[in-house]
């Protein structure tokens, strides 16, 4: 893996505000607060947490799909919320994202052809014969096959589909993808072939992928490193390796030990959390987690921990992490 | 263990405009008293199917075309619907996986908790209430005299689910049909939910027939686990050795297609795609895509044969 930075994001912050009227002048919703992380090239850093915890935000914060409340996305040494249009535009095609559910994020009026080429259009000096040679190419480089081209997509199944969504997002010759979830709707069989998908494309293409799920068996396989967010904030980021051997925050601690396993018959020792993940309309006071915390102590309800440096590459928020 | 429900050579097809599918082709298997047994199987593997064939709520185009659910000395496939409402959320009761859906958000919590209780106990309203509350403690509700009275849009996906589960237990049911009931919470609220059912189990000892497409939800409840495809049991024995020593080719592929702990590089993939329950394949369902396919897959439907005491398998290669 080269050393090279290819995403920084500083201080990435969303707030919405919901239930806004002329009377009422609304709740925030703090989606994301106060992120950051950079992506090396080639990397596959994954965002992973519980729903609600601001991690498809992120990513759709990290293409601009929506504009941030605070902070900065810095691609590629571009601050990517400086860029007017038309150069954003240019930059859109280096980054692309591939969505959770292959049902409704695909139109069901396009043909495969439309729906893989449509990005190309944006590429005036491409020929029709040069566009449809590269959506063939594109189909077989993700296993479709060429009589499929004229296809509507209710003629595919899940994985096909999914594979459509591969391919409209890697035709591009993105140089980032956001996979946001891209195999939570997919069965275990099926599964095994994306992932498989995703490894050899980033292999031959070389891609960095910000990769989004909450599925901790697959991102432990196709990570290189982890991020782990609670409410919003970054709890802790390390390699694969440290954090698996030795998670350092308690949440992450109590995620992995509730991720079930097929080992049958292992004594686990499984931490049980109480309650569910609190709102984040109105998170809790000083460290987000410290309500569901085993091992919360006075301090944690008062003061919100830093995200710091414990170990080389291992960040952590937390005032009294784990194995101290 | 003494069997409590049992299904033998259960049939259902649904009638399109494509054509019929046959979305349960000849499934048996049975449920002991009290005990956890896991379904699992990919989508359109007729898990849902079969569990709603037990209550008689295949919906619409769906028929059962023939079959026997034993339970209680009766084919419950034969009894007057009058009767089977009497069974239904008494005797055996059901949980399904999208909670929201599955609760009325126009009455309050009180109001479908003790409806049942009415109907099926004819309680009063003070004695259902209690009943209710107690449920709702059991399934560690805070505070349940307060939430009793709250709508289901006031709780979180997790409490939800609790308050499914209660509802399902209000009546002592001894089988209660669980399908995914955890797929739509996250992993720690299902970590919650899955301990509070084996809790509940022990504590009760109500049956549970719990329907997953998760393997690691299955290795860690169930005791025993019935694997389906295309609408067929193809494998069924006791956890440990279907996860260990998997027999079928499928089960088998199952498995290996799974990320393992520490695990890198390419995953196992299984050869094509589920096929379409319009076209199924002739022979073995799963001989398109076996890696052990001989000839007579092709031709004829596969023996079910025991291949270890309490293991059967679906396939020719234990002929």
């Amino acid at each position: 893996m080269s050393l090279k930075t290819i995403l920084k994001v500083e201080d990435l912050t969303k707030y919405f505000v919901v239930g806004r009227s002329l009377f009422n002048s609304g709740e925030v919703v703090k989606a994301v607060d106060g992120v950051s992380f950079s992506l090396m090239q080639g990397e596959t850093l994954s965002l992973v947490g519980e729903s609600g915890c601001g991690k498809s935000t992120t990513g759709r914060l990290v293409l601009r799909l929506i504009p941030p409340t605070r902070g900065t996305v810095i691609y590629q040494g571009q601050d990517i919320a400086k860029l007017p249009a038309d150069k954003m535009r240019k930059l859109r095609s280096d980054m692309q994202i591939i969505f959770q559910d292959p049902w409704s994020s695909l139109n069901p009026r396009m043909t495969v052809k439309e729906i893989i080429g449509e990005g190309l259009r944006r590429q005036p000096e491409l020929s029709r014969a040069q566009r449809k040679k590269m959506v063939l190419e594109m189909m077989e480089t993700v296993g479709l096959r060429p009589e499929h081209y004229d296809r509507h997509p209710h003629e595919f199944s899940g994985g096909q589909r999914q594979r459509l969504g591969v391919a409209r997002a890697l035709i591009m010759r993105p140089k980032l993808v956001v996979a946001d979830e891209p195999l939570s709707a997919l069965d275990v069989s099926v599964q095994a072939q994306v992932v498989n998908l995703l490894a050899r494309l980033k292999r031959d293409l070389g891609l960095s992928y910000l990769f989004i799920s909450h599925d901790l068996a697959i991102v432990e396989h196709i990570s290189d490193r982890i991020a782990v967010m609670y409410l919003g904030k970054l709890m802790e980021l390390a390699s694969k390796r440290q954090l698996f051997a030795q998670p350092r925050h308690p949440y992450t601690q109590a995620l992995f030990s509730a991720a079930p396993t097929t080992e049958v018959g292992r004594e686990k020792n499984r931490i049980i959390l109480s309650g569910d993940v609190p709102s984040p309309l109105n998170p809790p006071k000083g460290c987000r987690f410290h309500t569901r915390c085993p091992l919360a102590q006075e301090d944690c309800g008062q003061l919100e921990p830093e995200f710091k440096l414990l170990a080389p590459g291992h960040w952590v928020a937390c005032h009294h992490p784990l194995n101290d | 263990m003494e069997s409590l429900l049992s299904i033998e050579n259960l049939e259902v097809s649904f009638h399109t405009s494509q054509g019929v599918a046959q979305a349960v082709c000849g499934v048996s298997y049975d449920i002991g008293r009290g005990e956890v047994l896991g379904v699992v199987g990919e989508s359109g593997s007729g898990k849902s199917v079969t569990a709603l064939s037990v209550l008689r709520l295949v919906p619409y185009p769906g028929r059962i075309s023939a079959g026997r659910i034993n339970y209680e000395g009766r084919d419950l496939l034969k009894v007057p619907e009058k009767q089977m409402r009497k069974v239904r959320g008494d005797r055996i009761s059901m949980i399904f996986q999208e909670p929201m859906i599955s609760l009325n958000p126009a009455f309050t919590i009180e109001n479908q908790l003790t409806e049942a209780l009415h109907n099926h106990r004819k309680m009063s309203q003070k004695e259902a209430r209690e009943r209710a509350i107690e449920m709702l403690a059991l399934v560690d509700i805070p505070d349940p005299a307060k939430r009793i009275k709250d709508y289901p849009h006031h709780l979180s996906g997790g409490m939800r689910q609790r308050v499914m589960i209660a509802e399902a237990l209000l009546l002592d049911p001894d089988v209660l049909l669980a399908d995914e009931p955890t797929t739509a919470l996250d992993v720690t609220v299902q970590a919650q939910v899955l301990d509070l059912m084996h809790r509940l189990n022990e504590r009760i000892g109500t049956a549970i027939m719990l329907i997953t497409h998760n393997l690691g939800v299955v290795a860690e409840s169930a005791r025993r686990v019935v694997v389906m495809y295309c609408g067929r049991v193809v494998e069924q024995g006791p956890v440990k050795e279907i996860f260990e020593e998997a027999r079928h080719p499928y089960t088998q592929g199952l498995l290996k297609s799974i990320p393992k702990p520490g695990g890198r590089g390419k995953l196992f993939e299984m050869e094509g795609i589920v096929p379409s329950l319009f076209e199924l394949p002739q022979g073995c369902p799963f001989n398109p895509r076996c890696p052990q396919r001989r000839p007579e897959c092709a031709q004829s439907a596969p023996p079910w044969r025991e291949v270890q005491p309490g293991h059967h398998a679906l396939c020719w290669l234990y002929a």
